[in-house]
């Protein structure tokens, strides 16, 4: 019991900053415009918010910087694939590189650490919260646990997450800018002549895209490690990528995606040279493997089909 | 308030070095339905966007409701009471036909509310003009027509009172184009004013109240249809005798080239798209295939070229079923080689690379010719000499190999398709809508051409929607509707009544 | 604005561009921006050393440049060069561990290329494949390959290769049979004294490359199939190309290039593999293809460059502790950005220059 509970706590923790950037993900090629560059906002949204966390003492400064950080990233990839109506794949590219190369750059002349940044004082991360009543239903037996051990004790970020969730899934399926946004991204002409400007409604997708992602990033460095770490994201964007196109570019199946490769990614850990009776150890990496094997399959439609937003990568260029 | 719903004044439109619309002014009675006619590329299109706020003019004035209005886009436009339905429908496939009439016009930023109001809205519009659409429907499950009384029921929700309609029967069978103009005739008696573009002068002479002739960008008539004929409106829109003729002998076909039994294509939704054919194209003649777009034409070609793989049936080429080709080649390269050449319909999409000069579209398609390589490399004078040898034998202007084919004018490219079509000396001959998009002096040339490959005794088979092409050139007229052939007429009976009547699926 | 112009006034501008933005940095870091850019030009190419090194990391950019550059021609974007790079490494190393001390050199060599090629090839084979014929987007499986491949190797590296007895995951070191020749000993066979790089035989392999390449794409039937069906897949199709085809052998060309640059690295440098060896050069290759506007010409001098920066920028980090290597991955960051998704953004501002010289 205690195992599985702190295997799903972990899989909250590590699905967190995944969710986040599977919905900036969302929002961005709902609208049809390809986001690869989810891996680079996320990273420098954990390089600027620690960076402020540290300076300022302020969590909450830490993740402005990192939303800002990220959202300039953003803007700059709007820029690029709505103003300029260039390649959006290569613009992706070049913000996870020019991320991996400027972060360690700024880090190490500021802090030098090689690149990181110093571990944060306690006041300048986010913490735990422990919810109301938490430790007085702690040995009340399966719905105390759940409540008192899995749903309290995480950050502020990951309650704002879990909010986060079904607001997304309204404003797409439910708002005035959710049709929009997924007539955009299916046919930016029949949504230009019904006078809706596919720019707007691109750059505010790419925006909240942005936001996103800063937060992405922030829960990474400001909570999760205390401090940021060169690459600490690790791939964590695309395989936030992965989970959008296993969901098929719906938000609640994405996140269940999300919540599915972080559960992997758990067990994974706690296997770690754990032999299983019958079949012996397996190795890690066969497991980290899963949700890019799978993210291949579901692309090829040997198991199901994901068909992307029918837009998607191509700049609107007006008719005629 | 005046009589006129719209009026444009001395609009000026340039793009680069074409001037698209040249001082066209124009009025518009309110309440009626007014048609604009012209050729491809008179000006039609370009003035309407301007209208409707996609283009700003150069220089000009509009009027709506006699008030000066600037339209600056869409949005604008639309505010206006301007609505406009595509040629090609500006619709959300994976959307219902509710949500795609909402979209940017959702009335709040909750969509429920909108929603429901719309439905009602719907409800009200449908039965005003019997268009019976169900507003749960998804659209990309309807229709040509339906989608297209969609697109209407969009405009109408957005309180259009002016509906400008941009060639709104390309797509339709006749009889969805009658209940199109009962709608359209409904909508004029509802105080709606209506703008129709097109090129078909019957549509003109039935439905409209005046017409607007439009030639290269200008205007050269403004009247009432009631004052002219058809043959006045035709000689306006074209400035000269629209009689095409193309002197020819009498045909002498020899033995059958092109053989089609039973050939049929269904698609991966069950639709028939081919429906068993049955033809012959003999050596020697021109065999045209009549009938709206998107009635098959298209895939005939692109499976007799090997571009596409029937499901069933068989086509034999001077007696060999092509089927059994084994060469290890894309079909399409083999039947090539065979001596079946193919001008295609879309130029720009398959028959060129319009990035690519001159000197490599030459031999799109030939790059495997022997004379072409030496060890392996393609021999660059080879190359240019091919061309310069279209060049001169056709005319192509400007003459230089080196140039972006995407650069020559629309008659001079099909004009290297064509050079390079022949050039193998083929035995069958595939051609689409030979003179779309080409001047009229490279009409001539390339017909003129056509007919010449025939009295040398090639097959030829022609498919085009200009019917005046099909009935100038062809020895015999086959008339596709649904993806059946409706019906075979020689060329001495042809008349546009009976290949009309044919075109609209009445079978002999 | 002519062709000639396109291919060579805005690539430089846009370098400039970048390299505007990484002084603008350096200098708000608080270094000379051009007492740094002097430290990095004679670190690459100063004395005789640093030009050995440039020309060896230029090498493996030339390699990942036309890798990339092949998939550009096909309408293809390959990111996985990284990950195609790395599994011809484990080709490399398997033919090595296993025939090292048993094949002459003038066998074991090219048996390892062939390896490299086929391991490379097979890699990107599967992309190629996936979107040929299910339609599965190549830049997606790409990137998921180059995971894929990264924790194949980690698993093999870490449980199956390994020297034995090694704390650090890497191999044995390969055998004398497998070492390609370095250059200075090359000339000093011929009597030239050239100064210690592990710069090797590779280089000119690399310097054929481009010239086969060159004359493949722009003069042969399948270059001309490569580049039609990478413009315009419907014409080809109509020219009787077998466009799916085409696509899975420009990926596999594609992918044995990239292999190339696991010979440069391990036969020619390193003499082992590590889990690190690639260390990025697949990457590079795309601002490499980007900025050489996918000519070999272009490729050589982007790959140059790039050797030079990660040279000079070796050498610039002895000096300005500050600066480190990341600091190039920012420079290739701003050249994809603005050679590649910006391209052309300087044309409007400059083709009024051209425009008289035209109306002639």
């Amino acid at each position: 019991m205690e195992q599985l509970f702190s295997l799903l706590d972990s899989t909250i923790r590590v699905a967190t900053p995944l969710i986040l950037a599977a919905m900036a993900g969302m929002f961005s090629e709902r609208s049809g415009v390809v986001d690869i560059g989810l891996e680079g906002k996320m990273l420098i949204a954990a390089f600027a918010s620690a960076a402020a966390a540290f300076t300022t003492g302020s969590p909450w400064i830490g993740m402005l910087a990192g939303i800002m950080a990220s959202v300039s990233m953003a803007m700059v990839h709007a820029f690029v694939s709505v103003t300029y109506n260039g390649n959006q794949l290569i613009s992706g590219m070049a913000i996870n590189t020019i991320a991996s190369g400027i972060t360690p750059v700024l880090g190490l002349a500021w802090f030098q650490q090689g690149g990181n940044s110093p571990q944060l004082p306690d006041e300048a991360r986010f913490h735990e919260i422990t919810l109301p009543f938490a430790d007085a239903l702690r040995d009340v037996p399966v719905l105390g646990q759940v409540y008192s051990k899995l749903i309290s004790g995480h950050s502020i970020l990951v309650y704002l997450t879990v909010l986060i969730i079904p607001l997304v899934s309204w404003v797409v399926y439910k708002s005035r800018f959710g049709l929009r946004l997924r007539a955009v991204g299916e046919n930016p002409h029949a949504a230009d002549t019904a006078g809706v400007s596919v720019a707007r409604v691109r750059y505010i997708s790419l925006f909240w895209g942005g936001v996103l992602c800063g937060m992405a990033g922030t829960f990474l460095s400001v909570y999760q490690t205390g401090s940021f770490i060169k690459e600490m994201t690790a791939g964590k964007g695309f395989l936030a990528l992965a989970a959008l196109i296993f969901g098929k570019w719906r938000p609640v199946p994405a996140v269940i995606g999300c919540l599915l490769f972080a559960f992997a990614d758990a067990v994974q850990i706690r296997l770690e040279g754990v032999a299983i009776p019958g079949i012996g150890q397996i190795p890690s990496q066969a497991i980290s493997v899963i949700p890019y094997v799978l993210t291949v399959l579901l692309l090829a439609g040997f198991v199901g089909r994901a068909v992307a937003p029918k837009a998607i990568g191509v700049p609107f260029v007006k008719s005629r | 308030m005046t009589e006129f719903a719209i009026e444009l004044i001395g609009i000026s439109k340039r793009f680069g070095t074409v001037l698209a619309n040249s001082d066209v002014s124009m009025k518009i009675a309110r309440g009626s339905i007014h048609g604009i006619i012209g050729e491809n590329g008179a000006g039609k299109s370009t003035l309407m966007s301007i209208l409707y706020g996609y283009y700003q003019a150069d220089s000009g004035d509009i009027k709506v409701n006699g008030q000066d209005v600037r339209i600056r886009n869409s949005q604008e436009a639309i505010n206006l009471g301007i609505g406009m339905v595509h040629q090609h429908f500006m619709l959300v496939d994976t959307f219902t036909v509710l949500e795609n009439i909402v979209l940017g016009a959702e009335g709040g930023l909750v969509l429920q509310q909108g929603m429901e109001q719309a439905r009602e809205h719907l409800k009200q519009l449908n039965r005003d003009y019997s268009l019976e659409v169900d507003p749960d429907a998804v659209v990309g499950d309807l229709g040509v027509g339906l989608q297209q009384r969609v697109e209407i029921l969009k405009a109408l929700y957005r309180g259009a009172d002016v509906l400008i309609l941009d060639e709104p029967t390309a797509v339709l069978t006749p009889q969805e184009a009658d209940h199109l103009f009962r709608i359209l005739r409904a909508l004029k008696e509802q105080g709606k004013t209506v703008i129709l573009i097109t090129h078909k002068l019957r549509e003109v002479m039935d439905i409209t109240d005046g017409v607007t002739v439009m030639r290269a960008g200008t205007v050269v008539g403004n009247v009432v249809t009631a004052d002219v004929d058809k043959e006045k409106l035709a000689d306006l829109m074209v400035g000269r005798k629209v009689t095409l003729k193309v002197d020819k002998a009498a045909a002498k076909p020899g033995a059958a080239v092109l053989d089609v039994r039973g050939l049929g294509l269904t698609d991966e939704r069950g639709v028939k798209l081919l429906d068993k054919l049955d033809f012959q194209v003999r050596a020697g003649e021109i065999v045209g295939i009549a009938g709206v777009s998107g009635n098959g034409q298209s895939e005939l070609l692109e499976v007799l070229a090997g571009m596409l793989e029937p499901t069933e049936g068989e086509i034999r080429y001077k007696g060999e079923d092509l089927a059994k080709t084994r060469s290890g080649l894309p079909k399409a390269a083999a039947w090539r080689r065979k001596g079946i050449a193919h001008v295609p319909e879309d130029r720009s999409r398959e028959g060129l690379v319009k990035a690519f000069s001159t000197f490599e579209n030459a031999i799109l398609g030939y790059q495997g010719d022997k004379s072409l390589s030496r060890r392996g490399l393609f021999s660059r004078k080879a190359l240019l000499a091919r061309t310069r040898e279209f060049i001169s034998q056709f005319d192509i202007r400007p003459g230089n190999p080196l140039l972006r084919v995407g650069l020559l004018s629309g008659g001079n490219q099909q004009k290297v398709v064509l050079a390079r079509e022949i050039h193998a000396n083929p035995d069958l001959l595939l051609i689409g809508q030979p003179t779309r998009g080409v001047d009229i002096g490279a009409i001539e040339f390339i017909h003129k051409r056509l007919v010449q490959l025939r009295d040398q005794g090639k097959a030829i088979l022609l498919v085009s929607v200009e019917l005046d092409e099909i009935l100038a050139l062809s020895d015999r007229i086959l008339v596709m509707a649904g993806g059946q052939i409706t019906g075979e007429v020689s060329a001495e009976e042809a008349d546009t009544v009976s290949l009309g009547l044919l075109m609209g699926g009445h079978k002999h | 604005m002519p062709r000639w112009a396109q291919l060579t006034v805005l690539p430089a501008l846009n370098l400039m561009a970048a390299l505007l933005v990484t002084g603008l940095v350096t200098w708000f870091i608080g270094e000379d921006p051009w007492e740094c850019l002097k430290l990095l030009v004679h670190g690459a190419f100063g004395y005789g050393e640093g030009i050995g090194y440039t020309l060896f990391y230029t090498t493996g950019f030339i390699f990942t440049g036309l890798a990339v550059a092949t998939a550009f021609h096909a309408g293809l974007f390959n990111i996985g060069g990284e990950g195609q790079a790395y599994l011809a490494g484990l080709g490399v190393t398997l033919v090595v561990l296993a025939f090292d001390h048993t094949l002459p050199p003038i066998v074991l060599v090219p048996l390892c290329i062939l390896a490299a090629m086929g391991f490379g090839a097979a890699w990107a084979f599967i992309p190629g494949w996936l979107q040929a014929r299910r339609g599965s987007h190549i830049v997606v499986t790409t990137i998921m390959f180059n995971f894929i491949a990264y924790s194949l190797m980690l698993y093999l590296i870490g449980h199956h290769l390994i020297e034995a007895g090694s704390q650090n995951p890497t191999t044995r070191e390969f055998g004398q049979n497998a070492w390609i020749p370095a250059l200075h000993q090359v000339a000093a066979g011929m009597g030239v004294t050239l100064p210690s790089t592990p710069l090797n035989l590779t280089f000119v392999m690399a310097l054929l490359a481009c010239a086969l390449f060159y004359l493949i794409v722009w003069h042969s039937r399948w270059g001309f199939q490569l580049r039609t069906v990478g413009v315009n897949e419907s014409a080809a199709r109509y020219a009787g190309m077998d466009v799916g085809k085409t696509i899975i052998i420009a990926m596999c060309v594609s992918g044995a290039l990239s292999g190339f640059a696991a010979i440069n690295e391990l036969l020619g440098s390193t003499h082992r593999m590590n889990v690190a060896f690639t260390n990025g050069v697949g990457f590079v290759g795309i601002a490499v293809a980007l900025m050489g506007r996918n000519h070999p010409v272009g490729i050589i001098l982007s790959a140059l460059l790039f050797g030079a920066l990660t040279q000079g920028g070796l050498e610039l980090s002895f000096e300005k502790p500050v600066i480190t290597r990341e600091m190039i991955i920012f420079i290739q960051g701003l050249i994809i950005l603005f050679c590649g998704a910006l391209e052309n953004l300087f044309e409007p501002f400059i083709a009024g220059l051209f425009k008289r010289k035209d109306d002639k």
